[in-house]
């Protein structure tokens, strides 16, 4: 196969590294190069991404148009309550308020969403050219829900003032802001928890709070899958928080625990053994024998009811490559042991925003030879798929007709998700589309003797 | 989920609910990526970049290769230039295209950055060519982006270098997937015509798979056809919002004359496309196209009693919704509201003209978005919903029958493969419609009322 002839600017380098050569800290948390085909996404996605499953919440972006269209319902959050949150809304500026400044044209489009849904919650995101053009979104906020005394935050999520990362912490700080309790702490109840970092994709949340009610434990709050505003004000009412995405939710967890005392540990649900691992966790954390029980009976039942299944899909999976590209490396890191699980051995590891310690796990973990790159163009992409054999894709929307074309399998672990991957019955739903994918009988066409091969 | 929208119509200033466009700069990543070995790059954020190729990628199911300046703070300040000037040269280090398409973003028009100088400054390698296009966010929609790029190639590279123009026809096809521009080749090619279709995303976003990945497929248009475009003896600019500014430019620049037609949907729209061939290359209508035709027309009057007097709503982009709406006419059919999210009083005056002769009064939006379309839905209900994706809230929340054309489409496949232009894109048109019809008669039919024979 004909890999095209390319070159790898020198300053790339720095950010691929292959395990074993020899032993460097690869470069990351650093800014994309000029020019680049990036598979990255800007501060405003990446506080979309943390602030849109809140449902009940009119989500209003100030900018021109394109903002809000291409994040109108792309994200596969479930509610179990309002709908809110799947319309599109947008300030539409235009040229005029470009050069007269878009304050007047804001505070309209919050006077008439009020009056067509009585939200109780707006956030006013800024994009590019807010900052540049003057507005000033805090004042606007303030003045507005002082007016309809309705809680309104602005997000300062402008697209160049850094990546994705730093749009989750501009959304973290607007919830920080809302769950702030008035003058009297709330009581903490016992064995309540909040959850953090999910995003309910096709419902996950659901089952992971589901598995804690059995066991005793009650979720108080998800940050933010299926969240809403009245959900939100009694956050402070959990004695422990558990992280699962910590790349969006590591800042949120901190200055809970700094500001009001509840602590904070870290779990992941991908994969048999993660879960399995957090849910003791967590009920160890509580200290209750009668409660450690019941987790040891639910994992055992769980183990039962998943674990054949899952091992009549490792035969068949076992020797396979997989590739794994991902916005966190939280999430890298999970795929790694999941892919173990179904006897998969990950030849490449990349992510748009892991943070070094993440990078450093990941070097841990894997075998020597697999590559391991940071925010990878879809050249690299390519070539170390092809060079590597990989047979699988994990990525996300970008990736996955670059993966087909290559002849290799895709599976989306990012928004477009299409069945719940979270938990034990998550773990047999990924074993599936793995093997759905990686085995499907479209393959035989690609590779095999077409009339294209006949050269 | 849209089922809370209430049927009094408010008027509203303070932006948009539901919007039925998109910001400039995606249309221009689209137009260049019809250039061949063309590598369109987003001088702005990353994150415009990111959100137009994974919106391309969802409507295409194809790769979209682009790059970006990647602003920084630093940039958003100072300006952009030396972003730029870093990117012409890593592109053509890295990603080594034939040429290079910028656009700007609301955030580089805002900042001021000056494009022209600072690609005149740039280093550029020997052989190779950088243009580009002016794509304010906050002007126009994706549409004017697509035009303004269409226009900026004709800017950089349209020569003349004959004394008599060529027996060659320009087609400019407008916001169209490749099946459409495949389609419309195949039509000027059966008459025996010279063509430069431009810009031309056949053979790259509807590529075949052949297990290769190769970041330049083989299709668009050659930067030598766009340099000889300006030799030709006629560009014929389908659809106006889409294709015109390019159009006029060549006539400004070369002189070439124009011919301005409306997005050849429909068998009307088609007849016009041919005859304008027909009369300007002094060639007779080959049999293939009349039977095509014939086939079409036979078609319509088979299946018209399943049409006649239905009721329609209309939404997309404008030049795909005016020919449209043409052709709906035609088959019998009422439209009875109108819409398009791109700005533009001339979308309203060509409706309500081609109305008017009809004798149809219907609500003609131009600017509007999806909200109040589903209000005027909910004022006035239709047997028929016509537009993009986006129109499967409104489909669902008045269980309206929907037929998905224009841009973009996000959950169905395949559409971008297969033309709705020429005969052929019409009686797909109409097998699009009856199904969707049909199928809902079946299935609200009781049982007495079932029928086998439709
Ligand atoms: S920042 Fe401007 S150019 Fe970028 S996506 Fe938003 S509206 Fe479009």
């Amino acid at each position: 196969m004909a890999v095209m002839e390319r070159k790898f600017i020198e300053e790339r380098m720095e950010s691929i590294n292959i395990k074993g050569k020899k032993k460097k800290h690869l470069k990351c948390e650093s800014e994309s190069l000029a020019g680049c085909v990036s598979q990255r996404a800007c501060v405003y996605c990446g506080a979309r991404v943390v602030l849109n499953p809140i449902t009940d919440a009119v989500h209003l972006v100030h900018g021109p148009i394109g903002c809000a269209s291409y994040t109108w319902d792309i994200r596969g959050s479930l509610s179990s309550g309002s709908e809110l949150y799947r319309n599109s809304f947008s300030t539409d500026l235009k040229e005029n308020d470009v050069i007269f400044g878009g304050e007047k044209k804001l505070s309209r489009a919050i006077d008439e969403l009020v009056l067509k849904y009585h939200p109780q919650l707006i956030f006013v995101y800024s994009t590019c050219i807010v900052g540049v053009i003057g507005d000033d979104i805090e004042a606007v906020c303030k003045a507005a829900a002082r007016k309809h005394n309705i809680e309104i935050y602005p997000v300062q999520s402008s697209g160049f003032i850094g990546n994705k990362a730093a749009g989750y912490k501009a959304a973290c700080e607007a919830v920080l802001k809302l769950i702030k309790p008035g003058v009297h702490l709330p009581e903490k109840k016992n064995k309540c928890i909040n959850y953090l970092g999910d995003f309910n994709l096709a419902g996950e949340a659901w089952i992971i709070t589901h598995y804690f009610k059995q066991i005793g434990i009650d979720v108080n709050v998800t940050f933010t899958g299926d969240a809403s505003f009245t959900k939100l004000k009694k956050a402070i009412e959990a004695s422990l928080n558990i992280v699962q995405c910590a790349g969006s939710m590591f800042y949120l967890a901190q200055e809970i625990e700094k500001k009001y005392n509840i602590p904070y540990l870290n779990v992941s649900f991908l994969g048999l053994e993660d879960t399995a691992q957090s849910l003791r966790k967590v009920a160890a954390y509580f200290n209750d024998p009668d409660l450690m029980e019941r987790t040891e009976n639910l994992i055992k039942n769980e183990i039962e009811k998943y674990g054949p299944q899952i091992a009549g899909y490792r035969e068949k999976l076992t020797g396979k490559k997989a590739a794994v590209y991902v916005g966190g490396g939280f999430k890298a890191i999970s795929l790694i042991k999941q892919f173990r699980e179904l006897g998969i051995d990950v030849v490449m590891v990349g992510t748009q925003t892991g943070r070094k310690e993440e990078y450093a796990e990941i070097e841990d973990l894997v075998d020597d030879g697999t590559v391991v790159l940071d925010d990878a163009n879809p050249a690299e992409l390519e070539e170390f798929m092809l060079l590597k054999g990989a047979h699988l894709l994990v990525g996300g929307v970008k990736e996955r007709p670059l993966a087909y074309k290559l002849g290799v399998a895709f599976i989306d672990h990012n928004h477009d998700r299409k069945h719940p991957l979270s938990g034990f019955v998550g773990a047999l739903n990924f074993a599936k589309e793995v093997y759905s994918t990686v085995c499907s009988p479209v393959w035989q066409y690609v590779h095999g003797e077409g009339l294209l091969h006949e050269k | 989920m849209l089922d809370s929208t209430s049927k009094q119509i408010v008027k509203r200033s303070g932006g948009v609910i539901n919007p039925a466009k998109t910001c400039q700069p995606i249309g221009a990543m689209y137009a260049a990526l019809g250039i061949h070995k063309c590598l369109p790059h987003s001088h702005g954020s990353q994150g415009c970049c990111s959100y137009h190729r994974m919106h391309l990628t969802r409507h295409f199911r194809d790769p979209i290769m682009a790059s970006t300046s990647s602003f920084t703070e630093g940039a958003s300040v100072f300006g952009g230039v030396a972003n730029l000037k870093t990117a012409i040269k890593n592109v053509f280090t890295i990603y080594d295209p034939d040429i290079m398409a910028i656009h700007t973003t609301c955030l580089s028009e805002t900042i001021g950055d000056d494009i022209p100088s600072i690609i005149k400054s740039a280093e550029i390698p020997e052989g190779k060519l950088v243009i580009h296009a002016n794509t304010p966010s906050y002007v126009g929609s994706h549409v004017t982006g697509f035009s303004n790029m269409v226009k900026g190639m004709i800017t950089y590279l349209a020569e003349v270098d004959v004394e008599e123009k060529k027996q060659q026809v320009n087609v400019i096809p407008g916001f169209v997937n490749p099946g459409d521009m495949r389609e419309i080749k195949r039509i000027v090619k059966i008459m025996g015509i010279d063509s430069i279709v431009l810009p031309d995303t056949s053979g790259v976003l509807d590529a075949p798979m052949t297990g290769e990945y190769t970041m330049y497929p083989r299709g668009g248009t050659k930067i030598e056809e766009i340099k000889d475009s300006g030799n030709s003896l006629v560009t014929l600019a389908l659809g106006s919002f889409a294709s015109s500014d390019a159009a006029k430019e060549l006539k400004r620049k070369c002189n070439v004359p124009e011919v301005s037609l409306k997005t050849p949907i429909g068998v009307k729209a088609t007849d016009e496309l041919i005859m304008s061939l027909i009369k300007k290359f002094n060639k007779e209508v080959p049999y293939e196209l009349e039977e095509e035709r014939g086939q079409l027309v036979d078609i319509m009057t088979d299946t018209h009693f399943h049409f006649h007097g239905k009721t329609v709503a209309i939404f997309g982009d404008p030049d795909i919704v005016i020919a449209l709406t043409e052709y709906i006419l035609s088959l019998g059919m009422i439209p009875v509201h109108v819409l398009t999210g791109t700005p533009g009083g001339a979308f309203e005056k060509e409706i309500k003209a081609m109305l008017l002769e009809a004798g149809i009064r219907a609500n003609v939006k131009a600017a509007g978005d999806l909200m109040e379309l589903h209000q005027l839905i909910k004022n006035k209900p239709v047997d028929l919903l016509i537009g993009n994706t986006y129109g499967k809230y409104i489909a669902r929340a008045e269980d309206l029958p929907f037929v998905r054309i224009g841009f973009p489409i996000l959950d169905r496949s395949v559409h971008s493969y297969l033309p709705v232009v020429g005969y052929k894109g019409a009686m797909r048109i109409i097998e699009m419609i009856s199904n969707a019809l049909l199928e809902r008669a079946d299935r609200d039919a009781a049982d007495e009322d079932f029928e086998l024979v439709m």
